[in-house]
């Protein structure tokens, strides 16, 4: 067993007077992907934005590759941890191209602001999202789903090993949902990119994930193998959801059915 | 293998290299400013130029590079230079005050005025003229740079205070513009306070230096001045790229390894150190930091303030009111002028940009 990438130990996360997420426990395997399930507000965001470093422990650590990320240069973090946050703001007139070039910014200085290498991985990263046609249209004259993959092509021009997405999928089509999902793979299977996503669609966690973790009020309640992790219990403890898990006939990954009200008595 | 051509280049990023060094490079950002340049260059010879004796551009322009006769020399060096030189150097420090404040409150309306710095300024000068000059104990070397220090020291304290009640776990900018707005109102009414103390004579005096006045300043200013740009202007030319950053939400600016609030907290000294310094040779001129910023964002079409076009801009606005209000009204002091033609000309282009984006 490879020591884990991204460790918290005992974390205790919260904003001003509210703790939301107290002495969690949390490994993140090399080169998986994790995707964090839960219903609004348990945590999933917090824990995110606590094992990125964008919101400081108030107590135990956040570990990345056995060394405390608040004691590491968070410039050097940058270039290993890349973090799409929930709801990210770009200024006014900003075009595509230089929001997905401002994700080369840890890996540059003051006297070379755009080298060759900054060049390619942005070209890379507008590719394989599909906004490169987008490149010199303003952010916030796009379509949801193209701000979002304007957004997550910034994320990868990062160019880090590690990938923390906070519902990265939330404002797309279906389409666009798997494709994006598609290119987290695909970054997986070829560069070995570790991921940690958040999800709101079960059965599409359930479908790329290799390990499955449930949280509900700031706690980890189950954590596994999709299959072993999406029971109907689960949904019914933790979602408060009536629902049917059957088998996907596309993947073989479980397949989450809820059971409307008005069907509740034909079932 | 048209995917491998169409992942060479990033449309609208154009490289500029230099051995080692590269930057993306867009030809507006570099046009504006150098266009502003030259009519600037204009503006300040045309402005050196006015006087009891009028001396021609060209011969103004001829003498600045050194090839003048006897007089024209003397006259310009000695009386006329210092007035425009400091016109030039306040109101780039203005600008780029503006540019600082607005970038990292993410905010247009956050400015050196706004915000209560140059009205701290303005309360530490007033006091000086006023308390000082009724006590009859501050003349002469002491009420020449008297008046100036005490300008810096209150605007300082200014930028202190609001930097210490805008934070809470961090600076928060819409916190920041709420408590620099209940600042500048204080400072306002402390000012005026000390005007009805005073005697009248100080109070004119004093009145005078609040609305901004570049008639009085000498070769004695022009030095702190200089410097306080020399020093200040190369740090912040160097964090542009940091800056860029600070434009996007925390967690973004945190996630490409931006220490988000030490940076914060030292452009805000930055643009607290260039408006309290400026404003105590000067006066608080109003509108230059407010307005120079917004105005080179639109011509320059950027998302964020340029720190370089807004230094420009603000040195051409400033020096451009002088000439104007010598020309038509001589007497009255620059800033007076530079809120009539720096705020007609800002909402004709928050108009125009609204129309734009309509279309």
């Amino acid at each position: 067993m490879t020591r884990p990438r991204l460790q918290a130990e005992h974390v205790r996360l919260g904003y001003d007077e509210r703790i939301v997420v107290d002495g969690l426990d949390f490994d993140v395997a090399d080169e998986s992907v994790t995707v964090i399930i839960g219903p609004n507000g348990c945590g999933k965001s917090t824990l995110l934005r606590g094992m990125g470093r964008l919101l400081r422990p108030r107590g135990g650590s956040v570990l990345l590759d056995g060394k405390r990320i608040d004691k590491l240069p968070t410039r050097d973090v940058a270039r290993t941890v890349g973090v799409l946050p929930q709801t990210p703001s770009a200024p006014a007139g900003l075009t595509v191209g230089d929001l997905v070039a401002r994700g080369r910014q840890p890996h540059q200085h003051w006297y070379r602001q755009w080298s060759a290498g900054d060049e390619e991985a942005v070209a890379y990263a507008l590719s394989v999202t599909g906004m490169s046609s987008f490149a010199e249209r303003p952010v916030d004259e796009l379509s949801g789903g193209q701000r979002q993959r304007a957004w997550i092509s910034m994320t990868l021009a990062q160019q880090t090993s590690l990938l923390l997405l906070d519902e990265p999928i939330t404002y797309l089509d279906l389409a666009h949902q798997v494709d994006v999902l598609d290119l987290v793979y695909r970054l997986h299977t070829e560069r070995g990119t570790t991921v940690v996503m958040v999800l709101h669609d079960l059965n599409l966690a359930a479908r790329y994930a290799d390990t499955l973790v449930a949280m509900h009020d700031g706690r980890i309640v189950s954590q596994g193998k999709p299959g072993e992790v999406l029971t109907e219990e689960l949904l019914s403890d933790v979602f408060g959801l009536d629902a049917k898990v059957v088998s996907d006939p596309v993947a073989g990954t479980p397949l989450v059915l809820p059971i409307s009200a008005h069907l509740r008595d034909e079932v | 293998m048209s995917a491998v051509r169409d992942i060479e280049s990033v449309p609208g990023r154009k490289q500029v290299r230099l051995g080692r060094l590269a930057w993306s490079l867009r030809p507006r950002s570099a046009l504006v400013p150098a266009v502003c340049l030259v009519l600037l260059v204009l503006v300040a010879a045309l402005n050196i130029g006015r006087g009891s004796s009028d001396i021609a551009v060209f011969d103004v322009l001829r003498t600045l590079a050194g090839g003048g006769d006897h007089a024209e020399t003397g006259i310009i060096f000695d009386l006329r230079l210092p007035r425009t030189l400091a016109g030039v150097l306040v109101g780039a420090a203005f600008g780029l005050a503006g540019a600082l404040f607005q970038t990292v409150a993410r905010n247009p309306l956050a400015s050196p005025d706004i915000l209560g710095i140059t009205w701290g300024a303005g309360v530490g000068a007033v006091s000086v003229i006023v308390i000082g000059g009724s006590a009859g104990q501050v003349s002469g070397v002491v009420a020449e740079l008297g008046v100036p220090l005490a300008g810096l020291a209150g605007g300082l304290v200014a930028g202190l205070l609001l930097y210490a009640l805008a934070w809470r776990r961090g600076l928060d900018s819409y916190r920041m513009v709420l408590v620099g707005i209940g600042l500048a109102a204080i400072g306002h009414n402390v000012v005026y306070w000390l005007l009805t103390v005073g005697d009248v004579d100080d109070a004119t005096r004093a009145t005078t230096w609040i609305v901004g006045n570049l008639a009085g300043v000498g070769w004695e200013s022009i030095g702190p001045l200089a410097l306080a740009l020399v020093l200040l202007v190369p740090v912040t030319i160097a964090g542009v790229h940091t800056l860029g950053g600070l434009q996007f939400g925390d967690d973004t600016a945190r996630g490409l390894g931006i220490r988000v609030d030490r940076t914060r907290a030292v452009v805000l000294l930055l643009a607290v150190a260039l408006a309290a310094v400026a404003t105590a040779v000067a006066g608080p001129i109003t509108f230059v930091a407010l307005a120079t910023p917004q105005i080179a964002l639109r011509l320059v079409r950027s998302p964020q303030p340029p720190i370089v076009g807004s230094m420009v801009l603000g040195a051409l606005l400033t020096v451009g009111a002088d000439l104007a209000v010598r020309t038509v009204t001589p007497g009255l002091p620059v800033g007076v002028l530079t809120a009539i033609l720096g705020a007609p000309y800002l909402i004709f282009l928050f108009l125009r940009t609204r129309k734009e984006a309509r279309a």
